[in-house]
């Protein structure tokens, strides 16, 4: 009974020993913080990491490629049986990739990445990634109206439209000028008056791609010879563009060579009707492009000529990653804002290499129908996805024989909770790698030095914060050793009551305990207030500092992620009280210890 | 000066004290003094501090009959606390000095025995060595008849808490705890927390009792440093006595104290002794306290010269 009443009243009247115990209280706040926040940022990078990847990816070292997935598939799924939950196919190759921003080629690289998007969904998360609700649900590479989530502003068709249709009526003003001019200066009579210098058309009309130009020439000229002239409701652009008549002329000028021919098979299927739209014809006179004019000029008559029309028709469908036409940047005001050098519904240019031997660069163009932001910077700035068939046809990966197409990578999601170092290994073991040129790793393996980082980092970070409860536990010791010898008087006094030495003992271990629970519980209670308030708080430093605390074009985060573990706070704050109790072992002992006459006498 | 003698609650509260005592299994001729304190007849004769000077033991005390009945058997039964050619030194670096050099000492039940002699001369180590604070390194300790130097850490607790009763020259109280709590103090040490709680209302009463006995009443929740010597050192005496202990031992009790001071405890001693008949061992420098002792025990330099 003593024992507790003194232990109170120590704990009362002492309060040095209190501020012995402040620094047990930041430790433990401190652990609460930083585990939580660490915790925290370890989540959501797993997330993000894993995020757009499969649980275990097969993939070939050289670029031409696992021949024949179809069997490769039976047989992981013959080793992996009932862990496996979804399989793909997928093509990875680098590539540049081209856009056009106010008349200035910008070039990014990135790594492409053909997918089948029936089946991607099933082995990734990617699709929640991205930012059309629809697409979301299942992801399409035609191109959707509009309605894309935030911070892509308009886009889609509707920004498709109004661009094509912005720029056609600028070059249309642009000729008109021209026209107005050379009205001026030459003597009517003259019959097609542009046809004499062609080239200053050209330039004048150069807000258009030349390569554009080049191509589609190439392309009307293939369709006016027969070639390919598939297409049979591209006519109406042909004849639209014949009713251009001074148009026509300018056509005859030299045009420049396009290096590679352009499948237009291949991208049909994602042209809309283009003479459906009334405006598609009208609008192609602004277009004003040479190669229409060609094609009108020879070969209209012969049939259906294969024009792309960029307002009603799309290229192949690609996913971009956000940051990959985006720059993050901070505006006046101290918001974060993406500025989009590109969006869906614009035409990109992307060139990469084929499955030649050697490889030989092949260039097409693709139109940004979604964009994904997984939040994981590496990702969101390098990945781009496209149709796996049209990938592998521009690469050349179909065999002409059976139409088989060959892959790079195998992508496999397995079953929650499925063990996928053992997957791995077991598919190690079946595709050794001295016969099977293959790469096989999970999405740990891939991120491993990060990963480990970030555990190493948490490790540390726990063995010196838990030293520095170690340290407030030897400031706890020395105040403890004080107090047992400012108080000797009172032990002689107890003993010489018939106190036994455990009695006196045990009223420092009291003390010690009731100071670790007191330390621990309020540092326990600061901690997660300030977990739960951690934005608020950095938000109120920011202010009185005026240093940014946590700055989000850094990292990969809005906010400071925290989650806090129970298993954690109950550990630290356990740890904490014991090492409060261990600090007060040695004096309890030297209390215990005390002979109760010297105890007495001592002044 | 005694004046809470008059105010003593009585009646209802004396066989519980009884029951209190027996539960403690001492023998009758010892236990039971506090109920006594309780006896309808006070004594008229402990107010006046002259009278009690007198060396008339016996005194008005007797009119008592259970106290003729204790006195008696405590006679009877002969040495109360003894010291057996008992020798400690201290050691001090590589010297050993000697403090008790063979020192034989007897108490008998219910006498007031001073213990006297020059600063240094070991009579403190003495009185240590009785309270079985410290451990003689020759000789042996006897509570009447048992040997109590050489047994167990633990025993030796006991005894201190339930059999002796200890006051100090600075009293010793700890500063921590009002008044009435240093006077439940040796409760609690014997108490667990449930058992001390369960029998919280009966201590504290008794322990109230006590407390007016000694005149500090209205000091109950004090804290002893606001206390005067004087009543620092009559909180002691109550706490001494809480446990209802066969001895006391005094330790230079009025040293410390002004000569008025110094008399009314010493009257109190006196008439615990007088009315109660507890064994009494006073260690003191001063001969004009001594000499209301019953006896005199004079030490020098680790002797003991019979006066």
């Amino acid at each position: 009974m003593y024992k507790l009443l003194l232990s109170w009243r120590y704990l009362r009247s002492r309060w040095i020993a209190l501020a012995s115990i402040i620094s047990v209280t930041l430790g433990v706040a401190t652990m609460i913080i930083v585990n939580s926040v660490m915790e925290g940022f370890t989540q959501e990078m797993h997330d993000r990491l894993h995020g757009i990847l499969s649980d275990v990816v097969v993939e070939s070292v050289g670029l031409g490629g696992i021949a024949a997935p179809d069997e490769h598939e039976r047989i992981i799924r013959e080793e992996l049986g009932a862990d496996l939950e979804g399989v793909t196919a997928a093509v990875r190759v680098p590539a540049m990739l081209n856009c056009q921003v106010r008349g200035q080629w910008v070039t990014q690289q990135v790594m492409l990445i053909g997918i089948d998007e029936r089946t991607y969904g099933s082995v990734s998360d990617f699709s929640k990634y991205l930012k059309h609700p629809a697409n979301r649900e299942q992801l399409s590479f035609l191109l959707r109206d509009g309605g894309f989530d935030s911070p892509l502003p308009s886009s889609g068709w509707e920004h498709r439209r109004l661009r094509v249709g912005t720029e056609r009526a600028y070059r249309e003003e642009l000729l008109r000028a021209e026209e107005t001019r050379r009205a001026a200066e030459v003597p009517p009579g003259v019959e097609t008056p542009l046809a004499a210098e062609p080239s200053r058309i050209a330039e004048s009309a150069n807000e258009a791609p030349r390569a554009d130009n080049a191509e589609l020439a190439k392309d009307a000229q293939r369709a006016a010879d027969g070639e390919a002239a598939s297409d049979t409701n591209r006519g109406s652009a042909a004849v639209g563009a014949q009713a251009e008549g001074p148009l026509a002329d300018v056509a005859s000028g030299p045009a420049p060579q396009d290096p590679f021919r352009r499948r237009r098979s291949g991208g049909s299927d994602f042209a809309a009707a283009a003479g459906s739209s009334p405006t598609g014809t009208e609008g192609l006179g602004a277009e004003g492009m040479a190669a229409e004019g060609m094609a009108a000029e020879g070969l209209a008559a012969e049939g259906p000529a294969n024009l792309f029309d960029e307002l009603t028709e799309q290229h192949t469908g690609i996913v971009l990653g956000i940051a990959i036409t985006s720059v993050r940047h901070r505006s006046q005001d101290g918001t974060v804002q993406d500025f989009f050098l590109a969006r869906p519904g614009d035409d990109v240019q992307i060139t990469f290499p084929n499955s030649g031997q050697p490889p030989k660069a092949v260039s097409d163009k693709f139109t940004i129908v979604d964009m994904y932001e997984s939040k994981m910077s590496e990702y969101d700035s390098s990945f781009a996805f496209v149709p796996l068939s049209r990938l592998q046809d521009l690469r050349g990966m179909i065999d002409p024989r059976t139409g088989v197409g060959s892959v790079t990578s195998i992508q496999l999601r397995l079953r929650k909770g499925a063990d996928l170092d053992a997957a791995r290994d077991k598919l190690r073991r079946r595709f050794p790698i001295e016969q099977y040129q293959y790469r096989i790793e999970t999405w740990r393996d891939l991120q491993g030095p990060l990963l480990a980082a970030v555990r190493m980092e948490t490790t540390i970070l726990n063995i010196l914060l838990f030293l520095i409860i170690a340290v407030a536990g030897f400031g706890i010791l020395a105040t403890f050793f004080m107090i047992v010898v400012e108080k000797t008087r009172d032990i002689g006094i107890l003993k010489s009551l018939g106190a036994p030495s455990g009695g006196v003992a045990s009223i420092f271990l009291n003390y010690g305990l009731a100071l670790g629970i007191v330390g621990s519980g309020v540092g326990m209670v600061l901690g997660l207030l300030f977990v739960a308030y951690i934005n608020q708080i950095a938000a109120g430093l920011e202010w009185v500092t005026g240093q940014e605390v946590f700055d989000p074009t850094i990292y990969y985060f809005q906010q400071i992620p925290a989650i806090v573990k129970p298993f954690t706070v109950a550990w630290v704050a356990v740890g904490a009280v014991l090492i409060a109790v261990a600090a007060s072992v040695l004096p309890s002992l030297r209390a215990a210890r005390l002979h109760p006459v010297r105890a007495l006498r001592y002044e | 000066m005694i004046r809470s003698h008059q105010s003593l609650p009585n009646g209802e509260s004396v066989d519980e004290l009884k029951d209190g005592s027996a539960g403690l299994g001492r023998d009758a001729g010892y236990g039971g003094w506090l109920a006594r304190l309780d006896s309808p007849h006070p004594s008229r004769g402990v107010v006046d501090t002259a009278a009690s000077e007198s060396k008339d033991v016996a005194g008005p005390v007797v009119k008592s009959a259970a106290g003729a009945v204790a006195a008696a058997s405590a006679r009877r039964n002969g040495i109360h606390l003894a010291a057996k050619a008992v020798k400690k030194s201290y050691r001090k670096g590589h010297v050993s000095i000697p403090v008790l050099r063979g020192v034989d000492f007897e108490a008998r039940p219910g006498e007031f025995t001073a213990i006297v002699g020059q600063s240094g001369s070991g009579k403190s180590t003495l009185l240590h060595l009785l309270g079985t604070l410290d451990a003689p390194d020759a000789g042996e300790i006897h509570l009447r008849g048992q040997r109590i130097d050489n047994i167990a850490a633990r025993e030796r607790d006991v005894i201190r808490n339930r059999r002796l009763g200890m006051i100090f020259q600075f009293y010793h109280l700890l500063p921590e705890l009002s008044t009435l709590e240093n006077v439940l103090a040796p409760v609690m040490i014997r108490e667990g927390v449930f058992g001390y709680w369960r029998k919280r209302r009966e201590n504290v009463a008794r322990a109230t009792r006590l407390l007016e006995m000694v005149g500090l009443g209205h000091r109950l929740a004090h804290r002893p440093r606001e206390l005067s010597g004087g009543e620092m050192q009559r909180a002691a005496i109550a706490r001494a006595l809480i446990a209802e202990p066969e001895i006391l031992l005094a330790d230079e009790p009025t040293g410390n104290l002004d000569r008025q001071t110094g008399r009314e405890i010493l009257s109190l001693l006196r008439t615990l002794n007088d009315e109660h008949h507890l064994t009494i061992v006073m260690v003191t420098h001063d001969l004009a306290i001594a000499s209301q002792a019953d006896r005199t025990v004079r030490l020098v330099e680790g002797l003991v010269e019979q006066v």
